[in-house]
């Protein structure tokens, strides 16, 4: 009875979900990887056992989420030549030598020192252990390097030749094809969306703690690190999102105008449609509200600079625009809000009121989750961005895929839902429940045993019972 | 690089990589098919201990025995992978489920029970779709034009379900020894009797593979029993039979180590026994290493990072394999 559904839709549908699951994961713990290192520096250099404390109540979190990212990791690296073998067999001789990179550089170093991390500070002492913290936190960042590296190669592919056998292989050097043309912009604007994500989640678990007790020190300190961290890094999101557009019209414009909304060429400057309905069937968006000259004012930085048209291109090589129209406004909508909130801290920290403003810790609490949905709407519009094709211009999604019928890719469609929903939604559970418990005088060391959850044994490194917080 | 062959310094890396992702994934995915079989409490606990800051390094040989392949043999990856697709699906979602298992249990007391079925299930389904996987490679896939070709159910076979078993029982018993080595008291002598029953099993298990195999097709008939290369190739049995021996007298004696070397080295018998049956083919009597390879600016441009930075990779594993020696306890690590 499933034969009838198209294997390459049910396939693309398992991907984005998988992928989706996924990428939540790293963008927290790439930058909870970095928050962890600070924390742990900090309380080296000073001393202080409110650092200690913080450290060991994220690091708690760390565990559960890093724990998912590299359970679904796995998957996605199977899933190339499970669902994409097409694919795999061109794009393997370029493509697979970066993975490889990444699981050399990355995922060993991940791997080989978070034990040490998690389970062994009375063993290894201070210092070997803040370098087993630094060795997670760097082998976070390379993977992020290598993987975007060949996602930006899919976008924008540069120097590679074809050979006899139709495979895609590397034409001369391997520089152009690591740093490809929209490599750089790619990079910035993921790692710092990481950055962002997880300075909203650190608010928002400081902020809820001071809505219940303004006088917690670590939810204090916690507060203001992660505002520091949205005020700065907000504005820069924006700009680092600004250039990648910029780099994508000259290398996807067809993605750009869809992002847009603009099915028609604009010869005397493009308006910038803010709202509207858009449909690729009409060739137009219903009930939009634009304004004028800001697109290309945008796009261009000249408002009466000519833009092109989806209609400039074969009907058949437009991306879905509907999808990528919305997300796109989702992530702009949501870094605004960020830089907002960025803001307001500055204003109550300006007034020393940045511990006890309600509002603005209700508005934190509010946004904790807004990195994530920027995260995956921006990863949507790239991605769906780059329909038709896999390989930009050169591969199609709809001839990348497995000789696999429907029923089993179907199957396994509804299997990947049922375990990721039961799985990660356990896990999801339990980081809120570790969030929901407000940081304390005596954290304890991350529980592997339940007698050593109730911090039993304070590890020699540390400094006997912690002097509870200022 | 006049002289050297990319193409099976490649395979030789990849094959060490699947290697050590057997014997190291091997020993914690069978802590979580005996799991059932340990006192809750205690002896469940020191299980988990044993293997929680190094399961996650281990899984990575995974990782890198797919990405390698993705990389050097692009061809076999994108041919293996659909033949055996409900495997590697259900491979994953086994090892989805039971690593999340790792920090749930801890997390969650009251629903351990819950975790630690799913770290059980998640272990043996793994472990039966690896063990059914390599049993459809070795009888062969249907491959034309350089993919493919064959329906979504075609590895499923007496024999493949022979391989599956036997591996899941091959783990078990790398499981229990690990156990003898790391634990004390009770759980040890727990651990020494599996391990008895466990090593006649597994004996048994290498022995029907590896007299099944050769029925397989002539091919492999030939490779292990004509003449001259018999001589050579009867070397692999007898080796496991001077093993058996070697391991049972060792279990006897109260060895705490040799019974787990003793295992590894049973895998690596049975791993030289593969060689022999498949080498130079990826895909048995259809696609050889040559075939499937990647051109040589790909391996090359990866033998660099791999020739320098695999050992570095060694190095810093075996220190966090060192940090944690010793015997685990009831309190973690000690």
């Amino acid at each position: 009875m499933l034969d009838h559904l198209d294997p390459v839709i049910l396939a693309r549908a398992q991907f984005a979900f998988t992928v989706s699951f996924h990428f939540i994961f790293p963008a927290f713990s790439i930058g909870l990887a970095s928050y962890l290192m600070v924390l742990e520096g900090l309380w080296l250099k000073t001393g202080s056992g409110l650092y200690a404390n913080l450290y060991r109540y994220w690091l708690k979190i760390f565990a559960v989420a890093f724990g998912m990212g590299v359970v679904s990791g796995l998957v996605m690296s199977y899933q190339f030549g499970t669902n994409w073998s097409v694919f795999s067999a061109k794009a393997g001789p370029i493509i697979g030598p970066l993975m490889a990179y990444e699981v050399l550089t990355a995922f060993f170093l991940e791997a080989g020192f978070l034990g040490v991390m998690l389970f062994g500070i009375s063993k290894v002492g201070k210092g070997l252990h803040f370098f087993a913290t630094c060795m997670v936190a760097l082998g976070t960042l390379i993977s992020a390097t290598w993987i975007i590296s060949v996602n930006s190669w899919m976008q924008t592919p540069v120097g590679y030749a074809i050979n006899a056998k139709g495979q895609f292989v590397p034409a001369g050097s391997w520089l152009p094809i690591i740093f490809n043309p929209s490599f750089p912009y790619r990079l910035t604007h993921t790692v710092i969306a990481a950055y962002l994500t997880t300075s909203l989640v650190v608010g928002a678990v400081g902020a809820w703690h001071l809505l219940k007790d303004r006088t917690n020190p670590g939810a204090r300190t916690m507060f203001s690190m992660a505002m520091w961290m949205a005020a700065i890094v907000a504005p820069i999101q924006i700009f680092a999102g600004d250039t990648q557009g910029l780099n994508t019209l000259e290398h996807q414009p067809a993605k750009v105008l869809a992002m847009e909304g603009d099915y028609d060429p604009s010869p005397n400057g493009a308006p910038l449609v803010l709202f509207g309905l858009p449909s690729n069937a009409e060739g137009r968006v219903r009930y939009k509200v634009e304004v004028p000259h800001v697109g290309s004012l945008i796009l261009k930085h000249d408002p009466s600079a000519p833009l092109p048209g989806l209609k400039d291109f074969p009907r058949d090589k437009w991306p879905p625009v509907p999808i990528i129209f919305w997300s796109f406004r989702i992530m702009v909508a949501l870094g605004f809000a960020m830089l907002g909130l960025g803001l307001w801290s500055l204003a109550a920290r300006a007034r020393k009121r940045l511990y006890d403003w309600p509002w603005l810790h209700r508005a934190a609490v509010a946004m904790g989750p807004a990195g994530f949905v920027a995260v995956i709407a921006g990863w949507v519009t790239t991605e769906v961005g780059r329909q038709p094709y896999t390989i930009y211009g050169l591969l199609e999604t709809a001839q990348s895929h497995s000789p696999l019928a429907a029923p089993a890719v179907a199957a396994s469609l509804v299997a990947f839902v049922l375990v990721y929903f039961a799985a990660f939604g356990a896990g999801t559970y339990y980081l809120l429940r570790l969030m929901a418990k407000p940081p304390e005088a005596h954290e304890a060391e991350p529980a592997n045993m339940p007698q050593r959850a109730a911090g039993i044994t304070p590890a020699p490194g540390v400094g006997a019972p912690l002097p509870a917080a200022e | 690089m006049g002289g050297i062959d990319l193409t099976i310094v490649w395979a030789v890396i990849i094959a060490f990589a699947v290697f050590a992702y057997v014997v190291m994934d091997g020993f914690d995915l069978g802590i979580g098919i005996l799991f059932p079989s340990f006192a809750v409490g205690d002896e469940r606990d020191q299980a988990m201990n044993s293997i929680a800051p190094v399961w996650d390094g281990n899984e990575t040989w995974l990782v890198m025995g797919g990405g390698g392949l993705l990389a050097a043999f692009p061809i076999a990856y994108a041919i293996i992978l659909p033949a055996t697709y409900p495997l590697m699906i259900a491979m994953l979602l086994g090892l989805v489920f039971r690593g999340v298992a790792f920090e749930f249990r801890w997390r969650d007391p009251r629903h351990r029970p819950l975790w630690d079925v799913a770290f059980t299930l998640g272990s043996v389904v793994a472990a039966l779709s690896q063990g059914i996987t390599l049993g459809a490679i070795l009888q062969g896939i249907h491959v034309a034009g350089d993919a493919y070709a064959g329906g979504w159910l075609d590895w499923l076979s007496p024999f493949s379900l022979l391989t599956g078993v036997a591996l899941v029982i091959g783990y078990a018993l790398l499981g229990a020894t690990w156990l003898v080595w790391k634990t004390e008291g009770q759980a040890q002598q727990h651990a020494r009797r599996l391990s008895l029953g466990l090593g006649i099993a597994t004996f048994a298990a290498m022995a029907a593979v590896s007299g099944a195999t050769p029925f397989l097709a002539y091919d492999y008939w030939r490779r292990w029993f004509a003449m001259p290369g018999v001589l050579l190739t009867a070397q692999v049995p007898l080796l496991v039979m001077i093993a058996a021996v070697l391991f049972f007298w060792s279990l006897r004696r109260g060895g705490e180590k040799l019974p787990f070397l003793i295992a590894l080295a049973l895998f690596l018998l049975g791993f030289v026994g593969l060689a022999i049956s498949m080498y130079p083919y990826v895909v048995p009597r259809a696609v050889t290493i040559w075939d499937a390879a990647a051109p040589p600016q790909s391996q090359l441009f990866m033998l660099v990072g791999a020739v320098v930075i695999v050992p570095v990779i060694l190095i810093y594993t075996a220190w966090a394999y060192w940090v944690f020696r010793g015997k685990v306890g009831t309190q973690g690590y000690h």
